[in-house]
């Protein structure tokens, strides 16, 4: 059988991100996918060795926009580590709410595309109608309706008013009803099973030994999320992994779907346990100095950061792990001996943030 | 540092690495950073939300070993740093040759200072 060697991305109709893969193709089945990165890479980790380190929290935000919020908590909660500085409870409970907002509206975004990806137009306009809600809340609460920008290191910058906690309740009520209106035609319609059940499969020993992150690893049936460490205001509230076990994308899909409902509860447990208490503490002393690592759970998946500071203002070295470079090498596990026109679907089953993985 | 370390060398780097997956631990990364003319490399690992990482401290201008033969997904990583940092990775699985993340025409090495390479050919 000739082999045909199709170029995938970096542009294509149904990927809204610079990856390219060199597809070696025999009879329409996918033999061998190699990755190409570089289309987007900014140097951000480079940064740090010019911008002061309050400044780099703005750098971190700007990493990625669908999970900026959760890039800037992470880094601030390491800075923090390093500093010794301990943030109020009012300041991580806030936190963990735009943190949940963030990450229902990537979810919502990515639930669209996903339909998109197998044809399914109604259902990813009604996801991106949906997520509008919360795009609404974050501009009321924050001014900015993706990267929201209210981290800073001792705390946040911005609070929120009882009556904008009564709408942001009466929102994600309406939020979780509509969302759960959908739940049937993704879980149980036809077309959508036919493009996704058993498409793009990863087991769950496969999952763990190429080090997938996120959903990728939860839909194959590992119970591993990071906001089980406890970090930030996470150790206030109850919850546990969303997990699916057949590993494949329609398993991604609904642990991304379910994460959408588990986000509205935290919000609800974090709003409910809001303690009274300053945004942001106040700090003196040198600069950050020594090492930290420190791990959170984005959208994607688990992000680490890795500081090491020096004493002055300018870091010495910040490394950003993001999930989607994680998720690469299983996307290249689960591609080979899939057909041609599932590699889309597979693709974006890990949900692939370019901007987040070259940085 | 939250987490175990534990310091490896050139020469028995592969082999704890090999300890750790055969101990059930998840690769979750690796971290750079520069000592003097030393590039430090920390090899994070998780196993049941518990860290553990492997410092190594090799010299910047001799080949590291590479772990990806024990660790598949270690090759982007690993390519990742011969990117940023200019070093060398004996036996990576897939060896993109410095043009990862860098266009081949690119010479100033990002994250080395005064470091000029070849362009590809």
């Amino acid at each position: 059988m000739a082999t045909t060697v199709i170029p995938f991305g970096p542009q294509h109709p149904v990927l809204p991100e610079p990856i390219h893969l060199t597809l070696k193709v025999e009879d329409e089945i996918v033999k061998e996918a190699i990755p190409a990165l570089g289309y987007v890479h900014r140097g951000l980790e480079k940064l740090c060795e010019i911008r002061d380190f309050h400044q780099m929290i703005n750098v971190c935000e700007r990493v990625c926009g669908i999970c900026s919020m959760i890039h800037g908590t992470c880094y601030s909660e390491t800075i923090e580590e390093l500093m010794g500085i301990e943030v109020t409870d009012r300041a991580k409970l806030l936190r963990v709410i735009w943190s949940e907002l963030h990450r229902s509206h990537s979810h919502l975004l990515w639930l669209g595309l996903f339909a998109d990806a197998f044809g399914f137009e109604a259902l990813f306009m009604q996801f991106w109608k949906i997520r509008e809600r919360i795009m609404d809340i974050n501009e009321a609460t924050t001014g900015s309706r993706v990267i929201v920008s209210v981290n800073v290191i001792g705390g946040v910058r911005t609070d929120l008013s009882p009556e904008q906690i009564r709408w942001i309740l009466s929102e994600i009520d309406i939020v979780e009803k509509e969302v759960k209106a959908i739940q049937n035609t993704l879980m149980n319609e036809y077309t959508v099973k036919a493009r996704t059940v058993g498409i793009g499969v990863m087991t769950k020993e496969q999952a763990w030994e190429l080090g997938a992150a996120g959903p990728t690893l939860r839909g194959s049936g590992v119970a591993q999320d990071m906001r089980q460490l406890g970090y930030g205001g996470y150790s206030f509230l109850d919850f546990e992994p969303v997990v699916e076990t057949s590993g494949d994308s329609w398993a991604r899909g609904m642990v991304r779907f379910r994460e959408v409902l588990q986000s509205i509860d935290l919000v609800r447990q974090a709003i409910a346990k809001l303690p009274e208490g300053e945004l942001a503490v106040k700090f003196k002393g040198n600069p950050p100095e020594g090492e930290a690592y420190h791990r959170v759970e984005q959208p994607r998946g688990e992000c680490v950061y890795y500081i090491r500071g020096n004493g002055t203002k300018n870091l010495e070295r910040l490394r950003i792990r993001t999930p989607t470079f994680a998720n690469i090498p299983p996307l290249l596990a689960m591609l080979p001996e899939c057909e041609l026109a599932d590699v889309p679907v597979i693709v974006l089953s890990i949900d692939p943030c370019i901007s987040c993985t070259e940085r | 540092m939250q987490g175990k370390v534990i310091d490896v060398t050139v020469d028995n780097v592969v082999g704890e690495v090999m300890n750790m997956k055969n101990d059930g631990q998840r690769l979750v990364t690796f971290s750079t950073y520069q000592e003097g003319d030393k590039i430090g490399i920390l090899y994070h690992f998780d196993k049941n939300l518990e860290t553990t990482h492997l410092r190594l401290l090799a010299d910047m201008d001799k080949p590291i070993p590479s772990v990806s033969g024990v660790y598949f997904a270690a090759l982007l990583v690993e390519n990742e740093i011969r990117d940023q940092w200019n070093v060398e990775f004996d036996g990576l699985v897939l060896d993109f040759n410095r043009t990862l993340l860098l266009d081949p025409e690119v010479t100033q090495v990002p994250l080395v200072s005064n470091v000029k390479i070849e362009p590809k050919k």
